[in-house]
């Protein structure tokens, strides 16, 4: 293995990490602004330093298993949810040379497969606790995230034929001449919504919950194991972000300023755009959201594909 | 769908709006005159404790937070001690109404946190100030027809000398 590859590898993780522990105070600032007040801004300059002093928090409060619980689940749940998104940025591209594995044939499919994954970090989790409302939650969870992931795979589609390749790098390259948010709009679209379904945020946070079932699948968690659920939701954020980054806004395209920078960008838009989500808007009802899902979005993201596909065949001919 | 991106749209433009928080330590917040905070025991214009121990103030409080004795010196009734508890008063100023003195009252002042329960117990030295509070020109003995040194009785304001019952001729 090279030594770029291999620092590639280390450095990923550790910023990651460190932009999701970031995030929650980034959003938690970002809330405050659209709510008419200032959020966190003691610690440090404005605040900055607040997730540290949230972390280190979180590190010394005592971990709890419950005498109830499933203990090896309970305990690999966590890390599990944390492992498939920390994977799945290996094929995200940052630049055309940066990324782990960013010119992984498949790395589309890998992605949605990682989140695919992650799934079971919320069911196990609901499951081990071996609470009823953790349990509730899981369930939702898992019927939730997998509705939404059929259409997120459905939505992708459309810009995997116009680019002809599941490579993310092929994809960025394709988006050339315009970025695929034009033509795959509806596509655009259907992919935000199941994005934020399936990392689970707000307003489609119905795994969670509060004020019907405590904290959903993370009820019975404490300490570090509930903060690693916490920074693996954030790295699912920022995951979403980029991914609608390389997707469809033209990955690391743009004049004057370098790629990665306006990756990052554009990464930073979305995420605020997620964060604005959160602050404008109400969670529906859960069959609302299972109605959206099957009978709006399903419809939409089929005819995508077949719309997509259509105009494709006959610019071909 | 539209009211969806209108929503959305009308939460973003809030980011120009007018912070509704008060930045608390280093922007005060205006008390008026007559807040309700930390009780305090003033003095006469003359410099002397205006309290004259008449348990009033103890009697009037709906939690029993204040505790005092009553002395005497030179003909004039003084606390002995006077003993606030603060952390069971509820601030509710009803001393202030009870007292015929002027001598307990209730000031704009609100920061007496303290980490030990027990030094929110404020004896008489913590509570006296060396003021006369909101009433500048009143001092009891100056009013009452009690005589104290330095003031006969008939002396006081809008008291007549006492009438000399041996001079009363038919």
């Amino acid at each position: 293995m090279t030594y770029p590859a291999l620092s590639a590898i280390i450095l990923t993780p550790l910023v990651i990490l460190g932009l999701a522990t970031v995030l929650t105070w980034v959003e938690r600032r970002l809330l405050g602004v659209w709510q008419d007040r200032y959020g966190p801004n003691r610690v440090g300059p404005g605040g900055m330093f607040q997730a540290v002093a949230d972390g280190t928090k979180i590190l010394f409060k005592q971990d709890w298993i419950p005498p109830f619980a499933d203990r090896g689940i309970f305990v690999a749940a966590p890390a599990i949810g944390m492992m498939t998104v920390l994977l799945a940025f290996a094929a995200i591209p940052l630049t055309m040379g940066t990324g782990i594995a960013g010119d992984m044939n498949v790395g589309l499919l890998f992605i949605l497969g990682m989140m695919g994954l992650g799934v079971y970090a919320v069911v196990l989790a609901g499951w081990s606790s071996n609470s009823k409302y953790a349990l509730l939650g899981g369930m939702r969870a898992a019927a939730q995230m997998i509705s939404y992931e059929v259409f997120m795979g459905l939505s992708v589609l459309g810009v995997v034929m116009m680019a002809g390749s599941f490579n993310l790098r092929a994809i960025v390259a394709a988006q050339a001449g315009v970025w695929f948010i034009i033509p795959q709009c509806l596509g655009f679209g259907v992919f935000m919504l199941a994005g934020i379904a399936q990392t689970h945020r707000l307003p489609f946070d119905l795994p969670e919950g509060e004020n019907e079932l405590g904290a959903g699948f993370h009820t019975e968690y404490s300490g570090m194991k509930f903060g690693m659920f916490f920074i693996a939701e954030y790295a699912g954020i920022i995951l979403v972000s980029s991914l609608v980054t390389t997707l469809y806004l033209g990955g690391w395209r743009g004049p004057f300023l370098p790629p990665a920078v306006w990756s990052a960008l554009k990464t930073g838009g979305v995420v605020v755009f997620f964060i604005l989500l959160r602050a404008g808007l109400p969670r529906p009802r859960y069959d609302q959201l299972m109605a959206l899902g099957w009978k709006i979005l399903l419809p939409l993201s089929l005819f995508n594909v077949m719309a997509t596909g259509t105009i494709l065949m006959l610019r071909a001919s | 769908m539209l009211d969806t991106l209108r929503t959305l749209f009308l939460t973003a433009l809030h980011a120009f709006h007018r912070r509704a928080t008060v930045q608390y330590p280093e922007q005060p917040p205006y008390l008026p005159p007559r807040y309700r905070g930390r009780i305090i025991l003033s003095r006469d214009p003359d410099g002397a404790e205006r309290c004259v121990a008449c348990n009033l103030c103890a009697v009037a409080c709906p939690v029993d937070c204040i505790s005092l004795q009553k002395t005497e010196a030179d003909g004039r009734w003084y606390p002995e001690y006077f003993r606030i508890n603060f952390s069971r008063c509820i601030f509710c100023g009803l001393c202030e109404e009870a007292c015929p003195t002027y001598a307990i009252q209730l000031t704009p002042d609100f920061e007496m946190g303290e980490y030990a329960r027990s030094n929110l117990v404020y004896e008489k030295e913590d509570l006296l100030i060396s003021g006369t509070g909101k009433y500048p020109d009143y001092s009891f003995y100056h009013v009452a027809g009690i005589p104290v040194p330095g003031k006969a009785r008939g002396a006081s304001e809008r008291e007549r000398p006492p009438v000399d019952l041996h001079s009363l001729l038919p």
